[in-house]
Order: structure tokens, then sequence, then C-alpha cells
């Protein structure tokens, strides 16, 4: 009723020339309410997600010495120093390397646990359990388990001496090192996909399972033709929050390598966190934060776009 | 065409004007211009520190609060914020860029010069010089050196910590080794002898050998300790070339090289071993360690080994610096004065080698450090501290110091080549040099 009074109100409005008429008294009522609902979302939004994005392009667009006190307007100096950097280019390439590695993994193995767990076996609730808990430990306090583990002298290589086999170093070489960040970030978060993954299983009707089994499908067929496009909506969202997650891993880095050895671990955040707090570039960082921004911006729309091709039954 | 109403456009500028305003209040939290006048009402004073020691806390108050009360027209409080020591100079930073200042602080030795060189410190000296009974003279010149810029001084290096090693002699004598100390008496205590004694050592116990405490193949700058044996430096004075290539500097490291990898006397990466845990042989740290000891086995201390070009003693250091954009920069300087005046300096001498030469003899020391005997104290601390040369630092130090790191990673391989990696390290960090 009341939404009918206004679209009337809006088509007169724009209809006439003349002054707008009042609004009634109900209609303010409403929108009051409605405002005042929204507000602190709103108002939150403006002030912790807005406002820091207008002032980091700010902040980017200066150079900002802060042991001297210095804030100059420096255009896009910054931003030039960027296509400059090759320290920035290692960490960009260390990202897509460790953004690929993870991404890969954590939704193949997500989704094999997921199908695994569906099973209406005995003991898959343990097993969910077992696979979830990483989900709610202390990441930090999960990385500094996993670099005892990870040592020269650790478990993981105290348990393969077990079966003869010496394991390697895994902090101090450049590629053992992204894998066992890689791991480590792994295990940590691909029980939350595998339980994303497990709802949406569930929710595949039996009937449309039954009638394909009678048309004659195997087992993968009837995975690949009928499962695979009703969960499509789940693999979005978890490739989506997924490889945005992949590209702002931080505390895992800082914890397990430092970056290190070289800069084979030193990813695009970790990089931006050595400009702006170790070395004390507030600006040059920001402008690494507003490239950060850009990036994951750009991936998630061509995911948003594709997902009309590959996607179905989003409504 | 603009499809903006009216309204539609005032609701638009309003909410770009609160955006704007937003970010330019966020930006002017880069700081306001430091007050120097004297205030005209009591103020607040806070100094950040990296130690969380109660005892240490609690005599730091003490002093201060004398001061209040001596003082009540200047300052009505002070506090002391613990800022944790693995993040310290970061959490500092941060304080600054957030217009959050605070009016003193400790300051590591390795930012020293930055700190120095960007105006980030007041100058202190004539505040220091003018203070009563302060005896400015007292204060050792060498300790003073890396706080100086022209002829202002702008931190009190209130912590002259000397490089020591630490033995652990029930474990080098069941191994059958020569008493270190012995060694020392007789002029035969060397890297060469501490490195055999200790690959001896950790070939019987199971254990390690010689560890570079905090080294971790990561804090590089701590392995000057070692090649300050061979007169290497990573540096000279000036800070503007790199002699990370230079014949002793390779030398240096190819002795700490195979004296990971090929000897075994010291813990490669990776391996964790702490010396105060029984875990080693020995360990190269500063002497305020000593607290760790809990008597579960006989050790004994010593001064730094002597390398091919003879024995350098070697101290990590410590400043309060009274920061320039802070609110009340002339009560800090004056509350430093005072903090660091000679009765005071004293008590402070009960945790840190003071830089004062009338503070600097065991009996004084002997306080601080009820583990350690008078002789030790007189060869390790006291002879420790006279001639002696602080670590690496440099005024580009944060970004030197992890490209070096980066860099030397290459090096902690048994087959790595030396030379080679210190080449590249040069050609990295010639460009930083320059600043």
């Amino acid at each position: 009723m009341t939404s009918t009074v206004v679209e009337q109100t809006t088509r007169t409005a724009e209809r006439s020339e003349g002054p707008r008429p009042r609004r009634s008294a109900a209609v303010r009522a409403d929108w009051i309410v409605g405002y005042t609902m929204v507000a602190p979302a709103v108002l939150g939004a403006l002030a912790f997600v807005i406002a820091p994005l207008v002032a980091v392009l700010w902040f980017s667009l200066h150079d900002w010495n802060v042991l001297a006190n210095t804030f100059v307007f420096s255009g896009t100096d910054n931003y030039e120093r960027m296509l400059a950097d090759e320290g920035l280019k290692d960490s960009l390439l260390a990202s897509l390397w460790f953004s690929i590695g993870l991404v890969v993994f954590n939704i193949s193995l997500a989704l094999l646990l997921a199908v695994l767990l569906n099973q209406k076996l005995p003991g898959t609730t343990t097993f969910r359990t077992f696979f979830f808990s990483p989900v709610v430990v202390s990441l930090v306090a999960w990385t500094i388990v996993w670099s005892f583990l990870l040592q020269a002298d650790g478990g993981i290589n105290g348990f393969l001496s077990l079966i003869g086999i010496e394991g390697p170093n895994w902090l101090r070489g450049e590629f053992t090192a992204m894998v066992s960040v890689i791991v480590v970030q792994l295990f940590k978060n691909v029980g939350l996909n595998m339980i994303l993954f497990l709802a949406a299983l569930q929710s595949v009707p039996e009937e449309i399972l039954e009638a394909a089994r009678i048309d004659g499908a195997g087992a993968w067929r009837r995975f690949r033709s009928v499962t695979l496009p009703l969960i499509s909506p789940t693999i979005l969202l978890v490739s989506i929050i997924t490889i945005v997650g992949s590209l702002e891993v931080f505390a895992q880095i800082a914890v397990l390598t430092g970056g290190g050895p070289g800069n084979s671990t030193t990813v695009l955040v970790y990089y931006l966190y050595q400009q702006a707090f170790r070395f004390n570039d507030f600006g040059y960082a920001s402008a690494i934060s507003v490239l950060l921004f850009v990036i994951v911006l750009v991936l998630t729309l061509i995911q948003w776009q594709t997902r009309k091709r590959w996607v179905f039954h989003e409504n | 065409m603009n499809h903006f109403t009216p309204r539609r456009r005032r609701t638009a500028l309003v909410a770009a004007a609160g955006i704007a305003a937003s970010a330019l209040v966020l930006a002017s939290c880069s700081g306001s211009p430091a007050a120097t006048e004297t205030p005209d009402e009591p103020v607040s004073l806070r100094m950040t520190v990296w130690t969380a020691d109660e005892t240490q806390l609690a005599q730091f108050q003490e002093i201060a609060d004398a001061y209040v009360a001596e003082n009540p027209e200047l300052v009505s409080d002070i506090t002391f914020e613990t800022l944790p020591f693995a993040d310290y100079t970061t959490s500092l930073t941060t304080q600054l860029a957030g217009g959050n200042a605070p009016d003193l602080g400790w300051i590591m030795e390795s930012y020293a010069p930055e700190f120095v060189q960007s105006g980030a410190l007041a100058d202190i000296s004539q505040t220091l010089k003018d203070a009563e009974g302060y005896e400015y003279d007292d204060l050792l010149d060498s300790s003073l050196e890396l706080w100086q810029k022209d002829d202002g001084l702008y931190a009190y290096p209130f912590s002259n910590s000397p490089f020591a090693i630490f033995v652990n002699t029930t474990q080098i004598a069941a191994a059958g080794q020569p008493n270190p100390a012995d060694l020392a008496a007789s002029g035969d205590w060397t890297y060469e002898n501490a490195r055999d004694i200790s690959a001896a050592t950790a070939a019987v116990s199971g254990k390690q050998g010689l560890v570079a405490r905090d080294f971790d193949f990561k804090v590089w700058e701590n392995l000057s300790t070692i090649w300050n044996g061979w007169d290497a430096e990573p540096w000279p004075a000036d800070g503007a070339s790199c002699t990370f290539t230079e014949p002793e500097m390779v030398e240096a490291m190819t002795w700490i090289h195979d004296a990971i990898f090929v000897d075994g006397a010291m813990p490669g990466p990776g391996v964790t071993a702490d010396f105060f845990a029984g875990d080693a042989a020995m360990t190269i740290t500063q002497i305020s360690r000593a607290s760790a000891l809990d008597g579960s086995f006989e050790w004994d201390v010593l001064p730094l080994p002597a390398g091919p070009e003879g024995q350098q003693n070697v101290i990590g250091q410590a400043g309060i610096g009274v920061f320039a954009n802070a609110k009340n920069p002339t009560v800090a300087a004056d509350f430093l004065a005072y903090f660091t005046q000679p009765d005071n300096a004293e008590k402070l001498a009960a945790f840190f080698p003071p830089p004062r030469e009338s503070l600097l003899n065991a009996d004084v020391l002997a306080v601080a450090n009820p583990k350690l005997s008078a002789e030790q104290l007189q060869a390790v601390v006291v002879d420790g501290i006279q001639g002696a040369v602080t670590k690496p630092t440099h005024v580009n130090f944060a970004k030197v110091q992890d490209a070096v790191r980066a860099q030397l990673d290459a090096m902690w391989t048994a087959d790595a080549d030396v030379e080679a990696v210190l080449d590249k390290t040069c050609s990295t960090i010639a460009p930083l040099l320059k600043g």
C-alpha cells in the first residue's frame, strides 16, 4: 500500500513542472524509520570502509616520511616508482604462485573431502569435525605450531626419518618454503570450504541423481553432469573468497618465513607491510594498497562476469 | 548529460565533502607542529620502553614520581609504556605516523642514525649540560658517538651492554676439552680455539657447539661480534659504500660458513639451541643474559675471543630520545636530564651498564649482576665497554638490513659460494647505502 503511494507520488512529481507536492506524514515517517534502520550500517561503511579507502588514495599521492614528520604532495611519483620496482614485481610473482597453489589445492581438496564425507558411512561426523577444527583455531597459534613442525629438526622431519626419508629444511629452501606456507594455509582453511561444499552437495535433489542413474550414467558422469552444475553457485562463492583470501595472506608469512629465504615468500601484502611499517614509507605503501585493491576488484569482477558461462541455477 | 536533480547533486556534494573531510582528518594525523614552550599547566609525559620487567619499571616509576613531586608546576604524571621488543621500532613509528608520538622513547642502536638524521629527535645536549649537578663530562665520548650529529646529542645512551661469550664448562670438561678461561689467561682465547672446542664438545654431547644468540640466520648484524676479530665491516663509517667483498669480510664469512657446514661447530639453519637451557657449549650474547642462568650446569663468561686481527669488544647500545614532534619536548628533555643525573644513573646501573665513567666499576655493576664475580665484571663489562664498537648501523638501516638478510640467505647452504654471495650482496645494497 505504502509503496503504491510512493510510486504514484514519484510519477506525479516527474510529470508535473510545478513544485513537488508534499509527502504525506506517513510516507515521511516510513522514510525516517528506514533511514534510521540503515544509518548504523551506512555510517559504519563510511567511517571504516569508504573514508579509509579515500584516505589511502590521498596518502598514495604523497611522500610521507614518518620520522621527519613530512607529508609532501608528490602526485603520481609513488605509482611511477611501482613500475620500476623489482621488489614489487617479485612480490607479485610470489603472490601469483601462492594464489595458484592455494586456490587449486584448497578447492580440489575441499570438494574431495566434501564428497567423501557426504557418504552415509560411520564416523563421518568425527572426520567433519576433525577437518573443520583448524578453522576455529587462532591463526597465529596455528602457524607457530607449524613453524616448530617444519624446522630442520622438527616434527615432520622426525616423522619422515622414521620411515627412512631425510626431509628437507622446509623453511630454508625457496621452493619448499613456499610449499610449506601453502600447506599451512591449506589445512587451516580447507575445512571451511569443505563445509560449504558439503551443504551444497546435500541440497542436490536425490531424484535428479536417481534419474541420471536410471538413464545409465555412471558415478563420474553423474558427478560431472549433475552434481557439479548444481553446486556451481557454491563453487563460485568458494573461488571468490579463496582467491581474495590468498591475495591477502600475511600472518603465515610473517610468522613462518619473514618473507624468506631470499624474497621467495615475500607476497604482496607482506611487501606492503615492509614498506609501511619497517621502512616507514607510508606513501609508497599506500600506493601498493591501491594496487592490491585494484587487483582484488578486477579478479572478483572477472569471476562475477564469467559466472554466466558456468554457474547454473543462480535463482 | 547530467542526470542529477538539484537534491541529488546536493546529497552527492555533501557525501563527497564528508568523505574528503574524513580523509583530511586522517591525513592530518601525520602530526602537529611541536610545542617548544614550557606549558601553562602541568602536562603528562609518556615514555615507550621495551622492558616488561616489573622491577625495572618500578625503578623508573620511582624516579619519575620523584620528578613529579619536585616539579608539580611542570608535570602531572609520567607513564612508561611497554611495547613488545620484537616489534618495538615498528610500533613506535606507527605511533609517530598516527600523530601519537610519545614524549620520550627507547631507541635501538641499529636505528640510531635513522632517528638522529631524520629530525625525529630533539637535541638534548644543552639541556643535559645545563642541568645542575649533571656532570656531562662524565659521559664516555665513545658511548655518545652514535647519538650525536654536528654538535648536538639526540639521545642518552642509557644501556651499554657488552657482548661476551658464555661457556658451559660442564659440557666442555666432559668432552675433555681445554678450559676456555685457561686459554684466555694464556692469551690463546681465539675464535679458532673456540670453534675447535665447540665442535669437539658438540660431537660428544650430541648437542650444539657455539651459538650466536639471536642471529637465527636473520639478524646477520649479530655476526659482527665474530667478524670484528677479522677487522671486517659491512660498510665504512660514512656508510656510503659496501665492504662485504673486502678480503677480511670474505675470510670471516667463510670461517662462519665452514664452522656451520664443515666443522659442525655452530648450529645450522632451522636448528634451535638455547645455551641457557643447556643445549649448547657456548653462546655469544650480551652480559645481561646472565640472569637466565639457573645453576643447572657449571658456566663461565669470557670476553669475545680474538680473531686473526686481534680482539675487539662489541657493545649493544640503547638510547633514550626526546621526540621533536611530541607535545612537550622541553619538559621531556628536562625530565630526561633528571632521569639520568648521576644519582639516578647509579640506580639505573642496577639494570643497564651506564655510559658514565664514574659508575663503570665492578662495585656498582655487581649490584645488577650478582651471578658474576668481580673479576668477570671487570674483564667483560668494565674493560668490555672501553674501546668497544657497536653493531652495524646505518641511516637507511631497515632497508639495508632486509636486503642483506635476503642475499645472505643464499650463503646458508653447505655448497654455497661465499664470495659470490657477498658480491651479489654488495651489488644489491649499493644503491641503498647511497640513500
